[in-house]
């Protein structure tokens, strides 16, 4: 009975650590088999880099490039704005907050990542998008920067308290030996401590910048939505996510716009799965260099 | 208890006090460190050695939540007084620690580090320095082809002398060594033991070290303590052969510790 019991819990365990795994490669196997009839149909190279998208037209065009420009030039200009906000406020968490402070803002900082990101597009189109048509006298405040603006916010939750624990994994010794050498607790900060802990923010970065990149309701709301590329980063932009959430509906299932769809995926997947695969590489590195890994 | 022999006090420790929270490390120690001499701290492990060597450059203002009473004088000054200038403090008491601690940066740089951060911008004056260090501290042979690797790829000892050079570059007047050969092999051992004979001519030196062999090797003066007391203080020369105190007696005997 107690072998029986055993060999059964041995198995429920293995079925469970397998999902994961057992998940990744259905996702794959869909999205290249929806996706493959528009790749043969206009070749991977032509619907990379076309610059039309017109899903719907006669005939239709199906070239993504400007929804990739959209996607990077969201997630690059998200970056300009989490990077300084979120590796400074764990610079001055980690460092320079005393423990009340640390108290109010810790929570407040993940309390940031738990809104829901339809909350973030109703806060950006409500409030973001009004401000910057005024503030910039544009026609839409619905654009890439606003866009960028309100995925950055969203973004630094996740630079900051990653970068924080880098933070934290920098041994106490090169602090003390630091201020051995009658080094300020700033020049320790900037000089020695970032430095050390650079492979982890860079990861917390890239990690940052994977979670905007697959990021779909606010993107949706707020960016405008136009499928050309964009001339300003005030004009209106349609970026991957969003164009498989708001043309899922309409397209016929089998169809090349169906499949066009799915190839979009396909290609979202592998970008973030570049940026993770990036960012592990790097925090391996760094683990070996500050000899954590022994 | 106090040496008769007519040498300058760099250091005075008077009716020194210590606690973590409400716990107390070091209990009324009262003892002087002289000019160019090589002072020797031992004692059994949690006795408060490291306790006190960190007090002597503030290392312990990173320890939340301690207090320390009493005075220490450098040079006229207490250096416990809270208005002092740690900083300053700290580029004339210079430390080395038990565990090779070299920056994740090149060797060059990790010397450079001291200078730079004091406002140094001349790069031929740096660069005499590092070299000069390095001689200093015996590691220039080593390492003057490999300047610009990791300082992680140096051997342990190697490290160490690293962190002496370091530390030397920025011109101290003092220096402590918390159990500098407590991770080193006998040979880098050796090397450390003759360079801290070298670098007395021109320091005043303080070492924590659990090998009484090296304490009386290396050290002029030593003090015993024992639970946070300072049990006895002299000259390395009478404390090692006709100790007063009877557990100092003991101690040196291996009878416990
Ligand atoms: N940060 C701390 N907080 C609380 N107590 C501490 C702290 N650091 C040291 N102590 C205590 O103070 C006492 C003296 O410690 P200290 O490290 O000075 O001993 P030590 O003589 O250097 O020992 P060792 O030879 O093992 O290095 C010990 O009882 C230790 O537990
Ligand atoms: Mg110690």
């Amino acid at each position: 009975m107690i072998r029986f019991k055993e060999a059964l819990y041995r198995w429920i365990f293995t079925v469970m650590a397998f999902t994961s795994l057992f998940f990744l490669l259905g996702i794959i196997i869909v999205l290249l088999r929806e996706g493959l009839p528009i790749l043969m149909a206009v070749g991977p190279f032509k619907f990379l880099s076309g610059v039309h998208w017109y899903p719907t037209y006669d005939p239709a065009e199906f070239g993504i490039f400007p929804l990739i420009i959209a996607s990077l030039s969201v997630a690059i200009g998200a970056m300009v704005v989490a990077v300084p906000l979120g590796v400074g406020s764990a610079l001055y968490l980690h460092e320079l907050a005393g423990e009340r402070i640390r108290h109010i803002l810790k929570p407040a900082v993940e309390i940031l990542s738990a809104v829901p990101s339809i909350v973030f597009g109703f806060f950006g189109m409500m409030i973001v998008a009004p401000f910057v048509q005024k503030i910039f006298h544009v026609p839409t405040g619905l654009n890439a920067f606003t866009a960028a603006v309100v995925m950055g916010i969203m973004a630094i939750p996740t630079i900051a308290s990653l970068t924080e624990d880098a933070l934290g994994f920098v041994p106490r010794s090169f602090k003390e030996a630091s201020y051995a050498l009658g080094a300020s607790r700033w020049q320790t900060l900037i000089k020695i401590v970032l430095p050390a802990a650079g492979s982890g923010v860079s990861t917390a970065i890239i990690l940052g910048m994977s979670r905007i990149v697959g990021e779909t309701m606010t993107v949706l709301m707020v960016s405008g939505g136009a499928a050309v590329i964009p001339h300003s980063i005030f004009d209106p932009v349609r970026p991957m996510t969003s164009t498989i959430a708001a043309e899922m509906g309409e397209a016929v299932t089998g169809s090349l716009h169906y499949s066009a769809l799915f190839a979009i995926g396909l290609v979202l997947f592998l970008m973030t799965l570049t940026l993770n695969i990036i960012s592990e590489n790097i925090s391996k590195k760094y683990r070996i260099k500050l000899g954590l890994d022994r | 208890m106090i040496d008769t022999t007519v040498k300058l006090a760099r250091i005075a420790v008077e009716n020194l006090n210590f606690f973590y929270g409400k716990k107390q490390a070091l209990q009324d120690l009262n003892l002087n460190i002289f000019d160019r001499q090589v002072t020797a701290l031992i004692g059994p492990s949690g006795c408060g050695k490291s306790t006190f060597i960190r007090l002597l450059n503030r290392m312990n203002d990173l320890t939340p939540d301690t207090r320390a009473e009493g005075r220490i004088i450098l040079d006229g000054k207490n250096i416990l007084d809270p208005k002092i200038d740690v900083v300053n403090l700290r580029r004339r008491v210079g430390m080395v620690f038990q565990k090779p601690n070299p920056f994740p940066k090149t060797i060059f740089q990790n010397i450079a580090y001291g200078l730079e951060i004091n406002g140094e911008t001349d790069k031929n004056l740096i660069e005499n320095k590092v070299e000069e260090s390095l001689k200093k501290a015996a590691l220039w042979d080593e390492a003057k082809d490999r300047l610009n690797d990791s300082a992680l790829r140096l051997s342990g000892g190697q490290q160490q002398r690293l962190c002496i050079a370091r530390c030397l570059a920025v011109e101290p007047e003092v220096i402590l060594f918390d159990e500098p050969c407590a991770s080193l092999d006998p040979i880098s051992t050796k090397k450390i033991e003759e360079l801290i004979g070298e670098l007395k001519k021109d320091y005043t030196i303080v070492i924590v070290t659990h090998n009484m062999q090296q304490a009386s090797r290396v050290s002029d003066y030593t003090a015993f303590m024992y639970l946070g007391d300072l049990v006895e203080f002299g000259t390395t020369e009478k404390l090692f052969t006709v100790p007063k105190n009877k557990r100092t007696e003991e101690y040196l005997s291996g009878k416990f510790g």
